[in-house]
């Protein structure tokens, strides 16, 4: 690997299996990657690829049939991965290593103010009495956006909205400034417009408070927005790797081709959208060879036979796929997302859009 | 656009829906009027809890209207209708929910939720002939004869939809209602089940109303959009009219809303928030106005005026 500076999480070789009824399912299979300090991270795939999984190990809160059978997670000089304890991940978890959620119905209590959920925070990690606590909850409120925070310090999750619950739910995991934000499909269950106000939100307290953001979704818009830096993944394995740049507009991997052609933006009226044929594999099967394979137009014999090492195209930017190899066949990205810079302009700007005009 | 030869296949007029909590009143929808031609995608936009939901569910007579009147084919379809009226009414207008695991009934097989419509209305000569049936509404959304045993936990979501669209083509329909069809299924699967109900829509001539929040799904799908908020629709216009010229401040805060898929462009865009509190609401009260054929906004006369100078200014910039 090249050199990187400053490497806040480090994961190595990391496999999670799962029982599920007497039958075993490999979750991720082999991922090793490293987190740049302050870089937002952006992980994409579609349900089922594993990303959540693969970010739930950081804070050791895998579901209980589940389990880290192989591999190493450095954070700070230690490798998570030998934790026994609750104990031990209370060090890390919520503190130092905080998620969002993506439904802020579910990861508030319904039974409790508003405040009190937040200030308990701040009492626990901080060691702040309750009266500090209460003046730091209502700071934070106002911060990510909350009028009359004051009034509202009182009031019960339900009588919130959507987009306010997960504004409170983000002032929560900041309650214990963490070092690691992770944002686990934060606005998909908000409206457009609500989502970009989240997002944009998140944005600003990331430079703010200095940490680093893992943002999982499977909206490549979003993932537009806000990555510096992008993780593909398909089938419990990251396929491809780069700047936001790279891989939007230098995509190597088949699959990433798919996912970018198959945007409805990229849709002609009168012509069908492209779509990817097939479904994902079960990963309760052993799989032979580049997972990605029985879907691709671009798969070769070896893609059966053998799985793909991670070829380097650039000091940043890695794919998984054999079309990499120099032995292989030159192989053009598809038309469709050719000039995807250019392409989006034109859609973009031929709306009133981006309000260029005004 | 020539909407005038057109047939219009679904008219709905100053539609009003209300909900009662405690004798507290909701207008969720607020003197809606549109149509809606035979042959054409409409779409109608807007967030969660804008009122498109209702409106889809009032045509098909699961939400009891307030006011107004919904014409189909001329006929009205809300308050009281005869008994066979509501049959027909069932069977030329069906339905595709949103989330499929949740509209199919999981303790019957693939092949009875297929076949109900076709048991409630007896549109079958004999067995063989349902099953024959069965078999082509299961083959023309790509899933196999075999699947028929199955139960709908067997199948992925993006199959569970073929599956909710193939009972909603066996009644073989002239209007459907999709609400939100692609929201709950992933990327690469939601190409799929566009391009099946394009494929529908040419091969046998449907209509679509098409319930949705994603803009850039809508752009691709649909011909006219209308755009709701708070009940209220506030602007209906031609899809490439409506991405062209925004006129009302909520459609165009809801398109700059929109992630566009590019690193570059994505990350040179302004937030614009919508705030109605912080709009100049003078003046007499705003109707929905034809302020070009069939580019409808919702505005008062002074408004009418600021949106006639910025559309003039933007025709003149060739946009």
């Amino acid at each position: 690997m090249e050199e990187k500076k400053n490497i806040i999480l480090s994961v190595k070789d990391l496999v999670v299996k799962f029982k599920v009824r007497d039958r075993v399912l490999t979750a991720i299979r082999n991922i090793s990657l490293d987190f740049e300090e302050g870089k937002v991270v952006a992980i994409v795939g579609e349900s089922g690829s594993g990303k959540s999984v693969f970010t739930k190990t950081f804070t050791g809160m895998l579901e209980t049939n589940g389990e880290v059978t192989q591999g190493e997670i450095w954070f700070e000089g230690e490798n998570l991965m030998t934790f026994k304890k609750d104990e031990e991940w209370m060090k890390i978890r919520g503190k130092k290593i905080a998620t969002v959620f993506q439904d802020p119905m579910t990861s508030l209590n319904p039974v409790r103010t508003i405040g009190y959920q937040i200030s308990e925070v701040i009492i626990k990690h901080q060691g702040k009495s309750k009266e500090e606590a209460k003046q730091e909850a209502i700071k934070l409120m106002e911060r990510v956006g909350i009028y009359d925070a004051e009034r509202r310090y009182d009031e019960y999750p339900f009588m919130y909205s959507g987009g306010m619950r997960q504004r409170i739910v983000i002032a929560i995991a900041l309650a214990c400034r963490p070092k690691i934000l992770i944002c686990d499909e934060p606005t998909t269950a908000l409206d457009v417009t609500i989502q970009a106000q989240i997002i944009h939100l998140i944005k600003e307290l990331s430079q703010e408070y200095g940490f680093t953001t893992i943002y999982i979704t499977h909206d490549l818009g979003v993932v537009a927005n806000v990555a510096d830096v992008v993780a593909v993944m398909y089938a419990g394995q990251i396929i491809e790797y780069g700047t936001v740049e790279e891989v939007f507009y230098d995509p190597r991997h088949p699959y990433t081709w798919g996912l970018l052609s198959s945007l409805p933006q990229l849709g002609e009226k009168g012509h069908e959208l492209f779509a990817i044929p097939g479904t994902p594999p079960s990963l309760f099967e052993e799989i032979k060879g580049d997972a990605f394979a029985p879907r691709s137009e671009y798969a070769m014999r070896i893609d059966f036979e053998e799985e793909p090492p991670i070829f380097k195209v650039s000091d940043t930017h890695y794919a998984k796929t054999w079309l990499l190899d120099p032995r292989a066949p030159k192989v053009e990205k598809p038309v469709t997302i050719q000039n995807l810079h250019e392409k989006m302009v034109a859609i973009t700007a031929k709306g009133g859009i981006y309000g260029e005009r005004e | 656009m020539a909407n005038e030869n057109k047939e219009v296949l679904l008219s709905v007029q100053h539609l009003e829906v209300s909900f009662y909590n405690n004798k507290k009143r909701f207008r969720a929808v607020k003197n809606a009027c549109f149509d809606i031609y035979k042959g054409e995608t409409f779409a109608l936009v807007g967030e969660s809890g804008s009122g498109k939901t209702t409106i889809g569910r009032s045509i098909i007579r699961l939400n009891p209207t307030s006011d107004g009147d919904i014409l189909y084919k001329g006929k009205k379809i809300n308050g009281k209708i005869s008994k066979e009226e509501q049959r027909d009414l069932v069977r030329n207008i069906q339905m595709i929910f949103q989330d499929p695991a949740a509209s199919l009934n999981e303790r019957a097989t693939i092949d009875y939720c297929i076949s109900e419509g076709l048991y409630n209305f007896h549109l079958y000569k004999d067995e063989a002939d349902r099953e024959a049936k069965v078999d082509r509404a299961l083959e023309s959304v790509g899933l196999l004869p075999e699947h028929k045993s199955r139960y709908p936990h067997e199948f992925s979501g993006g199959q569970r939809q073929r599956v909710g669209i193939a009972r909603a083509m066996i009644m073989e329909p002239e209007f459907i209602i999709a609400d939100e069809p692609i929201s709950a299924l992933d990327v690469s699967i939601r190409a799929q089940v566009l391009n099946l109900m394009n494929k529908f829509k040419e091969e046998r001539g449907l209509t679509y109303m098409f319930i949705a929040h994603d803009l850039s799904v809508v752009r691709y799908f649909s011909d006219r959009i209308a755009v709701i908020h708070k009940g209220r629709i506030v602007e209906i216009a031609p899809t490439d009219i409506l991405f062209r010229f925004p006129l009302h401040p909520y459609t165009h805060s809801l398109l700059q809303a929109v992630p566009i898929p590019d690193p570059k462009v994505e990350k040179s865009k302004e937030l614009v928030i919508y705030d109605e509190s912080k709009r100049d609401l003078s003046g007499e009260k705003p109707v929905l106005q034809e302020i070009r054929p069939g580019h409808f906004v919702f505005a008062n006369d002074r408004e009418m005026k600021e949106y006639e100078a910025k559309l003039q200014e933007w025709e003149k910039a060739g946009k």
